[in-house]
């Protein structure tokens, strides 16, 4: 694939604590990858060695195959959405969006013409003249992005964006996110601890944790093949089992669990199943039934919440505390023996940890 | 909407206000009087001890040394004093909690001692000029009130506005003067008018470090009602308030006080 931004190896430490280590990544023309994760996880610091606020101990940057590795922050052309908008408050809005363009030495006419017509693709073209502080929330974000936006950069980066935004304006401003730099084919980095946020503006998103990509893949892959533990937890999966196989015929396997949990896995829906590997199933990837007859995880249903769609269970099994669900139409008591069925459809196999 | 305001505040208000404004009242009332020596009320009016400071050489002399002092000093100590307190600000998280301290500590020794030592370091040993021992005991002197101001107006400064600027294109530099000291201006100008007026008032650290030939208004003053008796004092008081006041008039009109509406 061509490639845009390259991440190659860098490594970052504040003092003695080490934040990124060999951390590497691509991203193509025009794509928008998210970088999330907890705090400290180490996506802010990807972001501000990316821009050049810091400095990584070790590695490379390159942009469009030019090594930005030692330009100055302000030779960098990359344009940057704040969390906190970081609007210039002394000057109007008109004045901010501008800012990057005087920079560049555009004459004051060319720059109205262009401030103008940017103003206008976030919808704020009445607004010019005001200050920042006379703006919402909403509208500051607007102009800050315009800001980013006008002076065309390669790669455009986004630091929380939506964080300081009400629920409500916060899926709106997403979307307006999106489709603009859809429009614009600008090549993007966002970051953000919401995964409802990531996945749902990304075309592949990197899931970090201690300084390190866990998995970087599109939204889809991620939510229903996850590659490891740390992902699936991550995306939902709150039932890990580690399993053995115990025998194999044709497609379908035989495999022991904690407690001498006995499962029948079909390899035509879970894929190829390795001798020692780990059940990942989601809530709702556990059925409940109260026929203790059928194959299944033995358990002890506990404490029992209502979620609208289904009844969640905490049970107790010989695998350890397991979440489930209960259909909706047959509401079960605390202390019933039932079995926990897995669907396969909201169910993987990860490697052994 | 009326609000009953009870009696005794509007007594205490009254008098706290008299409190404030009662001496400079007296002082001015003083400079008027006719007579050869200060009373108030004044009896007579004359403005011819207004008339007499300029008559007396070593008091024009010493209110241009002084208007120097404290427009030099000032100058001086916001050279330094910005750059320090965004520092402090800017990287407080790296730099050591006792650094911010280290500019405070001027205040915190009596004046009369760092006179003294200024004199003994500066003065004695290093044989400065007077005038330049004095712009730097001045400048000592305005430097943690420049600090202390700045760094309070930096606080609220959300420093990502300064790599918004940086990222669009602006250098560093370039971005601190046209962002980031645009919105602490306010703090920038209510440094340079307690710089200037502690400047223009000390005594404590100017009596060590004045000499022969050079002195500045407020040592003269002190000299000058050692051995008379007379309403010019008060007259020169009134003309350092008015210088004062017309300082801050200019920067008003230039700069504007928003700060104190703030």
């Amino acid at each position: 694939m061509t490639v845009a931004l390259t991440i190659d190896n860098i490594s970052a430490q504040y003092g003695q604590t080490k934040v990124l280590e060999n951390l590497s990544l691509d991203i193509a023309p025009g794509e928008l990858v998210s970088l999330l994760g907890a705090s400290g996880c180490g996506k802010t610091t990807t972001l501000r060695l990316i821009a050049g606020f810091l400095q990584p101990t070790a590695g490379r940057i390159l942009l469009g195959g030019a090594d930005l590795t030692r330009l100055p922050a302000h030779a960098r052309n990359i344009g940057l959405v704040f969390q906190n908008y970081a609007l210039f408050p002394h000057l109007s809005v008109a004045d901010n969006v501008g800012f990057g363009l005087k920079q560049r030495g555009i004459t004051p006419d060319l720059r109205k013409k262009r401030v103008a017509a940017m103003l206008e693709r976030v919808g704020l073209e009445a607004f010019g003249e005001r200050l920042p502080a006379a703006l919402s929330g909403g509208q500051k974000q607007r102009v800050a992005l315009a800001r980013a936006l006008v002076i065309e950069p390669p790669l455009l980066m986004f630091d929380e964006p939506l964080s300081n935004l009400d629920a409500k304006l916060r899926v709106d401003m997403r979307v307006e996110i999106r489709q603009l730099q859809r429009a614009n084919g600008t090549t993007s980095v966002y970051v953000t601890h919401d995964q409802e946020e990531a996945f749902s503006i990304s075309d592949r998103v990197a899931i970090m944790h201690q300084g390190r990509i866990m998995q970087l893949d599109t939204p889809e892959t991620l939510y229903r093949r996850p590659a490891n533990a740390f992902v699936a937890r991550f995306v939902g999966f709150e039932n890990l089992i580690p399993m053995q196989v115990r025998s194999r015929a044709g497609s379908s396997v035989v495999a022991e669990g904690p407690g001498g949990v006995q499962l029948t896995l079909s390899q035509d829906s879970y894929g190829k199943i390795p001798d020692s590997f780990v059940l990942a199933c989601r809530a709702e990837g556990l059925s409940v039934s109260t026929d203790t007859n059928i194959e299944g995880i033995p358990a002890t249903l506990g404490l029992r919440t209502y979620l609208g769609r289904a009844y969640q269970y905490q049970a107790q099994t010989p695998a350890g505390p397991l979440i489930a669900h209960g259909a909706l139409s047959s509401p079960i008591e605390p202390g019933t023996a039932a079995r926990l069925v897995p669907e396969p459809e909201q169910c993987t196999i990860l490697a052994p940890e | 909407m009326t609000r009953s305001v009870h009696p005794a505040l509007i007594v205490l208000a009254g008098l706290v206000f008299i409190f404030l404004v009662g001496p400079l009242i007296i002082v001015v009332g003083a400079a008027l009087s006719n007579t050869t020596y200060l009373t108030f009320p004044p009896q007579g009016l004359s403005l011819r001890w207004f008339s007499k400071i300029f008559e007396i050489e070593a008091f024009r002399r010493t209110m241009v040394t002084s208007l120097q002092l404290a427009l030099l000093s000032t100058a001086l100590a916001l050279l330094v004093g910005i750059p320090a307190a965004y520092a402090l600000n800017r990287f407080r998280i790296q730099l050591p909690g006792w650094l911010s301290t280290l500019f405070v500590l001027p205040v915190l020794v009596p004046e009369l001692v760092l006179g003294f030592s200024l004199l003994r370091s500066i003065a004695v040993d290093l044989d400065a000029p007077i005038f330049l021992s004095l712009v730097i005991g001045h400048t000592l002197l305005v430097l943690p009130y420049v600090v202390r101001v700045i760094s309070a107006s930096l606080a609220s400064f959300d420093f990502s506005i300064e790599e918004a600027a940086i990222s669009l294109g602006s250098p560093p530099l370039k971005s601190f003067f046209t962002i980031v000291l645009p919105n602490v201006r306010s703090g920038v100008i209510a440094a340079f008018i307690l710089c200037f007026i502690t400047s223009i008032n000390d005594v404590s650290i100017s009596i060590f470090l004045t000499g022969p030939g050079i002195s500045t208004l407020p040592i003269q003053i002190l000299a000058h009602v050692e051995q008379f008796f007379d309403p010019t004092i008060a007259s020169v008081s009134v003309l350092l308030m008015a210088l004062t006041v017309g300082v801050m008039a200019i920067v008003e009109r230039t700069l504007g006080l928003t700060f104190l509406t703030k």
